[in-house]
C-alpha cells in the first residue's frame, strides 16, 4: 500500500467507526426528543453527527466531482456518488448516505490496492533491464574491470558477468563456462548451459560461473533493449471490448442519469394529476438507488484491467502482444499458417537414413564425411557432425568441389564421389533413386555405387503437439507454406497432420497464399494467423490477422512486423498465446455480462421500488471488487498451457 | 521526436484518459500510456517547446484524473 491509500484505509477506519457510534447513539437521541420535545434540535444534532463521517470518507469524492463539473468532466463515477448521497442526505436517509460513500471507498481502495499490487508483480517480472556493465580494459598489460552504464560500451568490448548478474550486452562467450537462466525472456525456466564460443542475449542472468563476453551488440540494439521497447509501447493499440465500453459509458451514464430523473418526477407528478399524493420522497429514493446501481466503474475499470493483466501475463510466459487487439484477434484464430522451415522444422539438416548398397553403413558415412570434411555447405557439414568421431585430415587428399553438384575426394587411396545425381550420371554411376522426401547425397567409391544418406530437415520436437494443441482449442485449419520440393511438404504435412500445404513457394509467393487464404474465407468470422521465424517473412507477418514471429530474439525486422513476437522457438508458443487470448476473452466477457447483467437486474428492482439502498451499493462496490478479481485472474497462465 | 516521462496513476482506465488527454493536448502528434510501466510516452510535434507542452499535458491529465502525476 502507498501513503495514500494508507490515508484512504485511516479515513475508511475512522468513518466507519464513527458510523457504527452514531447509529447506536441514535435511539438514544431519540429518547432525548420524546423527553424534551425539542423536535428540531434532536433532527439537527443528528444530521450533523452523520455528516461527520460523511465529510470524512467523501470530501475526496464531492471534491473531484466539483472539478469534474468545472472541466466538463460532468458524467463521471464521482458526480454520481455525489449526486446520490447528497440526495440521500437531503431525504433525511443520513445511514444510507454514508455507507454508500463509505462502501464506494472500499471498493476504490480494493481496485487500487489489487492493480497495484498485480501491477508491481508484472513489472518486477520484466524488470530485466542491467544496471551496469563491468568492462574489461587492459591497462599496463594487466585487465582491470571497471564498472561502467551498459550504453557506453563499444561492439567488441570484453564484459565480465559473475553470478547472479544479469548479462548486460549480446555477444559471444569468449572465456569460462555458467549456465543461464534465460526465464525473464522466454518463460524456459530450465537453465541454458553455456561455454566458450556461445552466443548469449542479454537480459538472461548469469548462474554458475564468471563469464567473460565479447560484445556483438551496442546495448540499444541488444535483446534486452529490443524487449523493454517492445513491452513499453504495447498498450496502444485498442480492442474492440475496451472501445464498446468507453463508447458505452459515453452514452450510459446520461441514460442513466434521464432515467433517474424520470424515476424521481413522472411518477409523483402523475399521481398529483391523477389527485392521489404525490410522494415525491418515496421516488426521489428510488431515483437516487437506481444512481447509484447505475455506476459504470465495474465496466470502465475491470475491462481494461483484464487486458493489462492478459498482456503482462503473457510476457512473463515469453509471449510479447504488441496490444490488446492482437489479444483478442488470437482467441478468434481458426486458421493458422505456418511456414516449414525455422517454424515447425529446426532449419537445420541432418542426416536421418543411411541407404548402403554394398558397404556396411558406418564406412559409407566415414567416406562420406572424410570427403565433405572441408566443405562449408550445410548439407556437408550435417554428415560431418553425424560422423562423429575425429577425422583424420592425413588420409584425405585431391578434393575438389564441384559446384550444384558434390565433391570429389581421395580418401583411405580411395577414390570418393559425394554429391548429388548428376554428379553421379556424370561420371556414370548408375544411382539407386531414394523414397525418402528429403535431400540425397549419393556415394560412390572407386567408380562404383555404394549407397546414399538421406539428409532432411528435423521436425521440432514439440511441433506435432502443438498441432494437437492448436486443433483442440479449435483452431481446425492449419495449413504449412514452404519453399521446398512439393514430397518435403507432403512428409511433413503428413507426420505432422497439418490439413494442407502450398510448396515450392518463393517468399513473394508467400504473401499472395496468405492473401489468397484471406480472401477466400468471405463470411468467416475467425481470424487468420501467421507464424514465421520471422527470416524473410515480415510482409506475410504484415499481412495476416495475427502475425507471430517466432525466435524473434535476434531478428529486429521480425519484431518490428509481427504483432505477437514469441521469445522462443518453440511452436507450442502459438498454442500458448492463443490460450491466453482465450481466456483473456472469456473474462472480459464474463465481466460484461456479469456487471451489465446484475445494474439492468438491480435497476428494474429499483424502479418498481423493490430494491434499497443497499442493495444498490452491493451492484456497484460487490460487482466490481468481483469483476477486478475475475480480471486479475488473467495475470496467472491458463493451467496446462504447454502441456497438450 | 519521442520521449518517455514517468506517470503515477491508480487505475488502468485512468491512464487510458490520461492518454486521450495528452493527445488532445496541442504540440502532441500522438502519445501512449503504459500501465504497466507507469511510462507516457509522448511524440511532439516538430519544433515545439517541449517542457512547455508537457506542462499543458500535465494540466490537461489532472483535468480528467484529478489523481495523476505526471513527472517532468
Amino acid at each position: 500500500m502507498n501513503k495514500r491509500q494508507k490515508k484512504t484505509l485511516i479515513r475508511i477506519i475512522i468513518a466507519a467507526v464513527l458510523l457504527v457510534v452514531i447509529a447506536i447513539a441514535e435511539p438514544l437521541i431519540e429518547s432525548m426528543e420524546s423527553q424534551f420535545q425539542a423536535v428540531p434540535l434532536a433532527k439537527i444534532v443528528t444530521f450533523v453527527l452523520y455528516l461527520i463521517p460523511y465529510l470524512v470518507i467523501g470530501s475526496d469524492i464531492l471534491k473531484k466531482a466539483f472539478k469534474g463539473i468545472l472541466n466538463g468532466q460532468v458524467m463521471d463515477e464521482n458526480f454520481l456518488m455525489a449526486v446520490a448521497t447528497v440526495g440521500a442526505f437531503c431525504l433525511g436517509e443520513y445511514r444510507e448516505g454514508v455507507a454508500v460513500m463509505l462502501f464506494y471507498q472500499i471498493g476504490e481502495l480494493f481496485q487500487s490496492v489489487a492493480v497495484g499490487k498485480s501491477r508491481r508483480n508484472i513489472a518486477a517480472l520484466m524488470d530485466i533491464r542491467p544496471d551496469c556493465a563491468n568492462l574489461v580494459t587492459i591497462e599496463d598489460g594487466k585487465e582491470t574491470v571497471k564498472s561502467v552504464d551498459p550504453s557506453e560500451v563499444s561492439i567488441g568490448s570484453l564484459i565480465e558477468v559473475r553470478p547472479g548478474e544479469k548479462i548486460p550486452i549480446d555477444g559471444l562467450v569468449e572465456r569460462g563456462s555458467s549456465s543461464v537462466d534465460t526465464s525473464a525472456l522466454t518463460g524456459e525456466s530450465v537453465p541454458r548451459s553455456i561455454s566458450e564460443g556461445d552466443e548469449v542475449v542479454s537480459g538472461s542472468i548469469n548462474q554458475s560461473g564468471v563469464i567473460y563476453i565479447r560484445t556483438t551488440k551496442l546495448f540499444g540494439e541488444s535483446t534486452v533493449s529490443k524487449i523493454l521497447e517492445l513491452v513499453e509501447n504495447a498498450s496502444s493499440q485498442k480492442s474492440r471490448s475496451e472501445n464498446f465500453i468507453s463508447k458505452f459509458a459515453k452514452y450510459y451514464t446520461p441514460i442513466v442519469c434521464i432515467s433517474a430523473l424520470a424515476v424521481a418526477f413522472i411518477p409523483p407528478v402523475a399521481n398529483l394529476i391523477l389527485g392521489r399524493e404525490a410522494m415525491f420522497g418515496t421516488f426521489v429514493y428510488r431515483a437516487l438507488t437506481f444512481l447509484v446501481i447505475s455506476c459504470p466503474c465495474a465496466l470502465v475499470i475491470s475491462i481494461p484491467l483484464s487486458f493489462f493483466a492478459g498482456i503482462g501475463g503473457a510476457s512473463r510466459a515469453g509471449v510479447l502482444v504488441k496490444g490488446s487487439n492482437y489479444l483478442e484477434a488470437l482467441s478468434q484464430v481458426d486458421t493458422v499458417i505456418f511456414d516449414k522451415t525455422g517454424t515447425l522444422t529446426k532449419g537445420v539438416f541432418e542426416v536421418v537414413s543411411i541407404h548402403r548398397n554394398e558397404i556396411d553403413e558406418d564406412t559409407l558415412l566415414k567416406y562420406a564425411a572424410y570427403a565433405e570434411n572441408n566443405s562449408t555447405h550445410p548439407i556437408g557439414r550435417s554428415i560431418v557432425s553425424a560422423y562423429k568421431q575425429e577425422i583424420d585430415a592425413a588420409q584425405i587428399s585431391d578434393v575438389h568441389e564441384i559446384s550444384g553438384r558434390g565433391v570429389e575426394a581421395d580418401v583411405f587411396g580411395k577414390k570418393i564421389l559425394a554429391g548429388n545425381d548428376k554428379l553421379m550420371s556424370d561420371n556414370n554411376i548408375a544411382i539407386t533413386e531414394c523414397h525418402d522426401a528429403g535431400t540425397i547425397v549419393h556415394i560412390a567409391v572407386d567408380g562404383k555405387y555404394a549407397g546414399h544418406i538421406h539428409i532432411s530437415d528435423v521436425i521440432k520436437e514439440t511441433s506435432k503437439s502443438a498441432i494437437r494443441g492448436l486443433r483442440k482449442l479449435g483452431v481446425n485449419n492449419t495449413i504449412m507454406l514452404t519453399g521446398d520440393s512439393k514430397k518435403v511438404a507432403e512428409k511433413v504435412a503428413e507426420e505432422l497432420s497439418i490439413k494442407d500445404y502450398r510448396a515450392q513457394l518463393l517468399p513473394q509467393d508467400k504473401v499472395r497464399e496468405v492473401e489468397s487464404i484471406l480472401n477466400g474465407r468471405n463470411g468467416s468470422k475467425g481470424k487468420v494467423a501467421f507464424a514465421g521465424d520471422g527470416i524473410n517473412d515480415a510482409p506475410v507477418l504484415t499481412r495476416a490477422d495475427v502475425g507471430i514471429a517466432m525466435g524473434a530474439l535476434g531478428s529486429d525486422a521480425a519484431i518490428e512486423a509481427a504483432d505477437v513476437v514469441l521469445m522462443d522457438d518453440d511452436p507450442l508458443g502459438i498454442v500458448k498465446a492463443i490460450r491466453i487470448g482465450k481466456k483473456c476473452m472469456r473474462i472480459v466477457y464474463e465481466n460484461i455480462w456479469f456487471a451489465i447483467g446484475v445494474k439492468i437486474l438491480c435497476l428494474i428492482l429499483s424502479a418498481l421500488g423493490i430494491a434499497n439502498m443497499w442493495l444498490a451499493i452491493f451492484a456497484d462496490v460487490g460487482v466490481m471488487v468481483l469483476a477486478v478479481l475475475n480480471a486479475i485472474r488473467t495475470l496467472h497462465l491458463p493451467k496446462n498451457a504447454v502441456s497438450d | 521526436m519521442a520521449k518517455t516521462y514517468g506517470i503515477e496513476v491508480d487505475c488502468a482506465n485512468c491512464a487510458n484518459k490520461m492518454e486521450e488527454a495528452a493527445k488532445a493536448t496541442a504540440g502532441v502528434k500522438d502519445c501512449t500510456v503504459n500501465f504497466m510501466a507507469l511510462k507516457m510516452n509522448v511524440t511532439f510535434e516538430d519544433g515545439v517547446d517541449e517542457l512547455g507542452v508537457m506542462k499543458e499535458v500535465r494540466k490537461n491529465c489532472k483535468k480528467v484524473e484529478d489523481d495523476c502525476e505526471v513527472f517532468i
